[in-house]
């Protein structure tokens, strides 16, 4: 099995994408010699050529709203969005364009179009550039939306979304590029709305997205040096969302924390934590705790962006808190 | 609908068929007008009394398989794409029989069947759809083109820059009709451009820009077919300055308190684009009563073809969201 790190997991998707399928392109600001800002599609111009890895202009309303046309004509373009936050400029294409032509249209019309884009904290880039906007997202009819946390994962999910009809907004985090794992040969595609236990546990549930993942599965370690079993679930996909399996977890568990990056404020865990004490209301023991980033913006400081953010210890405390072991 | 014979030339014929297309959107329009006021069609509704030349134009010299986007104002555009009144007016009524089975309305026509690729209510949003349509066609080697249509007022979008900028860099066959009716909503030129000669824009990123008289078809409809062979040739986009005029307000019931009560008059007097094809072609009051009678049938059978509609079930809200 080769090793593969998240971002040439990413690269090997889109590449053997495009080997398969002359109508998947990709298109977006500085993807072409240069790679992209994250270095994701080096090596792709020389082998497809500037028409398919193609440079835009700095417009995210045409590169977005572009690629919405082109997939109305039956192409499966990959439009990469540098940061996250450049989403704002795009999110009228995305959301009043993409998200409804199939529906304005009373079914006539299909957009097969994938946003790709990254972002997260870690960086210290400052407030524009490492937000974390999923849940805006989750909120639109007509979208999907989905977050990879591992090499596997971001590969055969981004497999699924290019050869998904709908359109989908597709988040990698910043910080997990190098993370690196073994995958199959072949390509596993992984279905649009399953999601992944990566770690089973008897007591508590942590569902977590993005980078968060990673530091739910250091804080189970931690937990169960002290006895306490941690169960870590992914959704991969926010939209549509694993339901059956997030319950289905908490209510063996009887306790659940929802752990992702973004602000809890209106956070996709908030979300997560309405479909869990509706249906699991009568199995849960302890109220439904949520991680996430304190509520300002992404501030520059490297120690304001590392207290702002939360990281495994901050999960940790949030799982003793439902075994009532918490301060 | 007929083609028209010999491309870039027009007989009389043609252009009395011209004639007829243009009155069958002008009653559609007025009879939409009316259903509104007596309450029987919901939302809002834009009517194009005054630009129908160019709706008949454009449309009539695209080819089979070109697209376009249209706008708010879109019902001349998807009756002269080849829409059946009879689906027009079942959608406007919110029946499954419509041309979006009642899940778009009058800003929300689609016929992707006919190559109508939608309306847009947001103005300026098609645009770099229409962009992207066209880099589709280019990269697949087909003979199509993608047009655009969109008002004064959207070029004061960041989409029309972006998407006219990526449209010219990437020459893609595309072309970009400006209907300058004067208005956005009610805002008049002056207080939305800094610019009379909006065609300038176009020209600012080195796109090849016709200027025509939109209430004249056949001109309209020459400067399409220039336009078309230039897209298609492969020599990038183009930008169809289109001078028109609105007869009527943004809107059905608006007050137009913004606008000179005698500005409508007058243009009307002079800017209908319906007398002034009838005058050129010669048409006699039989000849027009004639058609008036053909294209009453037509929209009144439009009006009965709706009524007798399916209503959609409530719960056929959730169809559609995802393919």
């Amino acid at each position: 099995m080769p090793e593969l790190s998240y971002r040439e997991a990413v690269r090997d998707a889109l590449t053997q994408a495009m080997r398969r399928d002359d109508d998947v392109f990709v298109m977006g600001e500085d993807i072409a010699e240069m790679g992209g800002s994250m270095g994701v599609t080096q090596g792709m111009l020389a082998e497809f050529g500037p028409e398919r890895i193609r440079n835009t202009p700095i417009s995210e309303i045409a590169l977005a709203g572009a690629a919405v046309g082109a997939a109305m004509q039956g192409m499966r373009p990959v439009a990469e969005i540098m940061y996250e936050d450049f989403l704002t400029i795009a999110t009228e294409q995305i959301v009043n364009q993409a998200a409804k032509h199939r529906y304005m249209s009373g079914g006539q019309l299909t957009v097969p179009v994938v946003f790709r884009t990254q972002g997260g904290a870690g960086w210290s880039p400052g407030a524009q550039h490492a937000q974390q906007l999923e849940s805006w997202f989750v909120h639109i009819p007509g979208l999907k939306v989905v977050f990879a946390s591992t090499p596997e994962d971001v590969r055969g999910l981004l497999w699924s979304s290019i050869y998904d009809d709908n359109p989908v907004v597709f988040f990698e985090h910043r910080t997990l590029y190098g993370l690196k794992e073994e995958v199959p040969e072949e390509i596993e595609p992984i279905p649009l709305g399953r999601a992944r236990v990566h770690r089973e546990g008897e007591d508590v549930t942590v569902i977590a997205t993005g980078r968060l993942v990673h530091e739910a599965l250091a804080a189970a370690a931690e937990a169960e040096k002290e006895g306490v079993s941690v169960e870590v679930v992914d959704p991969r996909t926010l939209q549509p969302l694993d339901e059956n399996a997030l319950v289905s977890s908490v209510k063996k568990t009887n306790r659940c924390v929802v752990a992702h990056e973004a602000v809890v404020r209106g956070g996709f865990g908030a979300e997560v934590a309405a479909v869990i004490q509706y249906q699991a209301f009568d199995w849960l023991d302890a109220p439904i705790e949520r991680v996430g980033a304190r509520f300002c913006p992404m501030p520059f400081a490297p120690v304001m962006e590392e207290w702002v953010v939360p990281h495994a210890n901050d999960v940790l405390e949030a799982v003793y808190r439902t075994v009532g072991r918490g301060n | 609908m007929a083609k028209v014979e010999q491309r870039g030339t027009l007989s009389k014929s043609d252009l009395r068929d011209f004639y007829r297309e243009m009155l069958l959107i002008r009653r559609f329009e007025e009879k939409v007008e009316e259903r509104f006021r007596a309450g029987e069609l919901a939302g809002f509704l834009h009517v194009a009394i005054g630009q129908e030349a160019v709706a008949v134009g454009v449309c009539r010299a695209l080819e089979d398989g070109d697209i376009i986007m249209s706008t708010h104002r879109a019902h001349g555009h998807s009756l002269a794409k080849g829409t059946h009144p009879n689906e027009v007016m079942a959608e406007l009524y919110g029946k499954a029989e419509g041309c979006s089975h009642g899940y778009g309305g009058s800003m929300h026509l689609y016929d992707v069947e006919h190559g109508n690729m939608g309306a847009n209510a947001v103005v300026g949003g098609g645009l770099p759809q229409v962009t992207g349509a066209a880099l589709a066609f280019k990269m697949r080697g087909e003979p199509r083109v993608a047009v655009a249509f969109f008002g004064d007022g959207a070029t004061n979008t960041g989409a029309f820059h972006e998407a006219l900028n990526m449209a010219q860099l990437w020459t893609v066959p595309a072309v970009f009709v400006l209907e300058d009716n004067k208005w956005a909503e009610s805002t008049p030129e002056s207080q939305h451009s800094p610019l009379r000669d909006l065609s300038k824009r176009a020209e600012a990123f080195g796109m090849y820009t016709v200027k025509v008289d939109g209430q004249d078809a056949e001109a309209v409809y020459k400067a399409t077919r220039k336009a078309l062979e230039h897209a298609r040739s492969g020599k990038g986009p183009v930008f169809m300055h289109v001078d028109t005029y609105r007869l009527v307000g943004h809107y059905i019931g608006d007050p137009q308190i913004y606008r000179p009560k005698n500005e409508v008059r007058k243009l009307r007097e002079t800017k209908d684009p319906l007398p002034l094809l009838r005058e050129r072609l010669g048409l006699s009051d039989e000849e027009v009563q004639e058609l008036e009678t053909e294209v009453e049938e037509i929209v009144e059978a439009s009006v009965e073809f709706a009524k007798s509609g399916t209503d959609p079930k409530p719960e056929d809200a959730l169809k559609n969201v995802y393919a």
